[in-house]
């Protein structure tokens, strides 16, 4: 039986999440003798064009040349799977959407005219069909390895998206809203990075994106309690995951409300 | 019943006897701005002193200069990550021959101190639920008989306690080996099995004074509690609740984050997901803690029943206090006032009732 064909493509995007894949140790080996990998530039196959039955994709859309790309990266794949958050929401780049970034390119660059930049940054997914995401910035080994098995077995890979507090109580970290009042993202946040920042005593900042249910209302109106500030709790939002549905919502929200 | 008394400096002799029961012992220690049970060090000493502040949304230590060592009250977990770990491997199978096979576990014998009256009418509903049917849950059980419970009564409530209202506390009836009342210079002692009654033989008696001292403190932890439930049986003001008005006023606030149930000692969902390795040669089945909060408890056939949290914490307050009575004879709740305490948002379940109740 033929292997099935791999090929991981960049957008715009730090590069991160390919390494959940070059960081897997062994088990790389192991996933090369399951599949083709037939392009992974990071890694060394170049072949852009290549058809194949899994495409993941890192990065967002954010120039003229990817609009087209991503069309043909769609055209070439049986299933498309982004990994990250600029590939799931639009990145930390998404800051850009509700700016002049036109302005911002003529300011820093001397020779404008070189940089082919569109206005905004988006998610793969308002551009073509997308099979499965994965979020998280950056995701995890656990994660893609876990997908890729789904796959490979022909099923739907799980889908974690409830909220990072029942994961940081399954590893029984003292809560840091509780004990310590620090603005936690965590009830807001997806589950998947295994509750890193609040293992460590930090609160989370919601780099994993959206949970199922977001009740930010509620959630802002504590940490008003606490004495966080209105711009302060607008940047919690306004961070990796801007350009999620929810949380912009909650933006809206809190601009509207934060002073009743 | 024989009551028996140790010096604080003597207490060391029932850590030795303890070694000799049991390999592991667990003991209150203040870790990450919280009492968390953790394994005692040969050697090691409890640490004396620390006593919390509990509001709704709210825990706080603070060092005292006390000599006591159980002064504090609850803290965010006692036994239930100890007989039901957060997360668990049930059995394995292998693709070559499609063969299973159950993880096998290796369960020391643990001692484990300062265990709360709450936590062990917690610890008999948890009984009921994993060893009540006719297949007991073998994990469960190789977990539950390797622990020798010392309890101790408290001597002081936290804001958010009400098991005098639930009448599962404030001193421990039921469920322990041995339990303490703990006093300034020492420890007055009884047992609550043959097991127990077999260590404390050697130790002398205690006397009238130290005997009315324990009595007493019981009393002041009796007189600190503020938060209550109501006396009588809640099944008929939650039927005809269920339509209120008072579930979407409590969704405004909830999160459906899930804390409650994960602190609560007698929830007990999970949910379980297999695990392959990524060569497809075998998978490994994990049980790990769920919550009525999230959509995927309730997704059946394509569905989720549950999508709003007004239902979700319909749900979880309706099998609480009224359906547990169905199940296991008993409200679910014991009054350790833990979901009170690790909301984020500070939603007190002693208020949603009252609410409910026209108060």
């Amino acid at each position: 039986m033929m292997k099935p064909r791999l090929a991981v493509h960049k957008f715009t995007s730090c590069d991160g999440c390919q390494l959940a894949i070059l960081n897997m140790g062994e088990e790389l080996l192991t996933l090369a003798d399951l599949v083709d990998i037939v392009h992974f530039a990071e890694a060394g196959p170049v072949e852009p064009e290549a058809q194949v039955d899994i495409a993941i994709v890192e990065g967002s859309v954010s120039t003229p040349d990817e609009l087209e790309r991503i069309k043909r990266v769609r055209e070439n794949s049986n299933c498309l799977i982004t990994i990250g958050a600029c590939a799931t929401t639009g990145g930390i780049q998404a800051l850009r959407n509700h700016q002049d970034s036109s302005q911002w390119v003529s300011d820093i660059y001397p020779q404008a005219q070189f940089i082919q930049s569109l206005n905004t940054s988006t998610a793969i997914r308002e551009h073509v069909r997308v099979d499965f995401e994965l979020w998280g910035c950056p995701v995890n080994s656990r994660q893609v390895k876990a997908m890729l098995r789904s796959l490979l077995f022909g099923v739907s890979p799980i889908d974690e998206k409830s909220s990072l507090c029942l994961e940081c109580k399954r590893q029984q970290n003292p809560c840091v809203v509780v004990t310590k009042q620090e603005p936690c993202m965590g009830p807001l946040t997806r589950t998947g990075c295994g509750a890193l920042c609040p293992h460590f005593g930090k609160a989370c900042f919601a780099c994993y994106g959206p949970s199922e249910t977001v009740n930010s209302h509620s959630l802002v109106k504590r940490y008003q309690g606490f004495g966080v500030s209105k711009e302060d709790m607008i940047r919690r939002f306004n961070h990796i995951q801007n350009n999620a549905a929810a949380y912009k919502e909650s933006v809206i929200n809190i601009a509207r409300n934060f002073d009743e | 019943m024989d009551l028996y008394y140790l010096p604080r400096s003597g207490f060391s002799q029932l850590i030795d006897v303890l070694r000799n029961h049991a390999e592991t012992i667990m003991v209150p220690k203040a870790q990450d701005g919280a009492m968390v049970f953790s394994e005692l060090d040969p050697g090691e000493e409890i640490e004396a002193g620390w006593q919390e502040v509990q509001d709704a949304g709210r825990y706080s230590l603070e060092k005292t200069e006390s000599p006591r060592w159980f002064k504090w009250a609850t803290g965010p977990q006692a036994l239930k990550p100890i007989v039901y770990p957060p997360r668990e491997a049930l059995w394995r199978v292998e693709k070559q021959g499609i063969t299973f096979e159950s993880v096998p576990e290796s369960v020391p014998a643990t001692a484990i101190i300062g265990v709360r009256a709450c936590d062990l009418a917690a610890l008999s509903l948890l009984d009921k639920h994993f060893l009540g049917s006719q297949f007991p849950d073998t994990a469960y059980k190789s977990r539950r008989d390797s622990l020798f419970i010392v309890a101790v009564d408290c001597a002081r409530s936290a804001a958010t306690c009400f098991c005098v209202s639930t009448g599962d506390g404030p001193s421990a009836t039921q469920g322990f080996d041995i339990a303490l009342s703990e006093l300034e210079d020492g420890f007055v002692l009884r047992s609550g099995s043959a097991r127990g009654e077999s260590l404390l033989k050697g130790f002398s008696r205690a006397n009238e004074r130290q005997i009315t001292l324990s009595e007493k403190q019981v009393d002041q932890a009796i007189s600190m509690q503020t938060r209550q439930l109501p006396a009588q049986d809640l099944r008929s003001l939650i039927n005809k609740s269920l339509e209120s008005d008072a579930w979407e006023a409590i969704a405004a606030r909830c999160l459906s984050c899930g804390n409650c149930t994960s602190v609560c000692p007698t929830c007990f969902c999970h949910s379980e997901s297999a695990l392959a390795e990524l060569d497809g040669s075998s998978s490994t089945q994990y049980r790990e803690w769920d919550s009525c909060f999230t959509q995927s408890h309730s997704y059946i056939h394509g569905i989720v029943i549950r999508s709003e949290t007004a239902t979700r914490y319909r749900q979880w307050f309706t099998h609480k206090l009224a359906n547990w009575h169905e199940q296991y004879g008993r409200s679910g709740c014991v009054g350790c006032g833990r979901c009170i305490s690790w909301c984020p948002v500070g939603i007190d379940i002693t208020q949603e009732v009252a609410t409910l109740n026209g108060n």
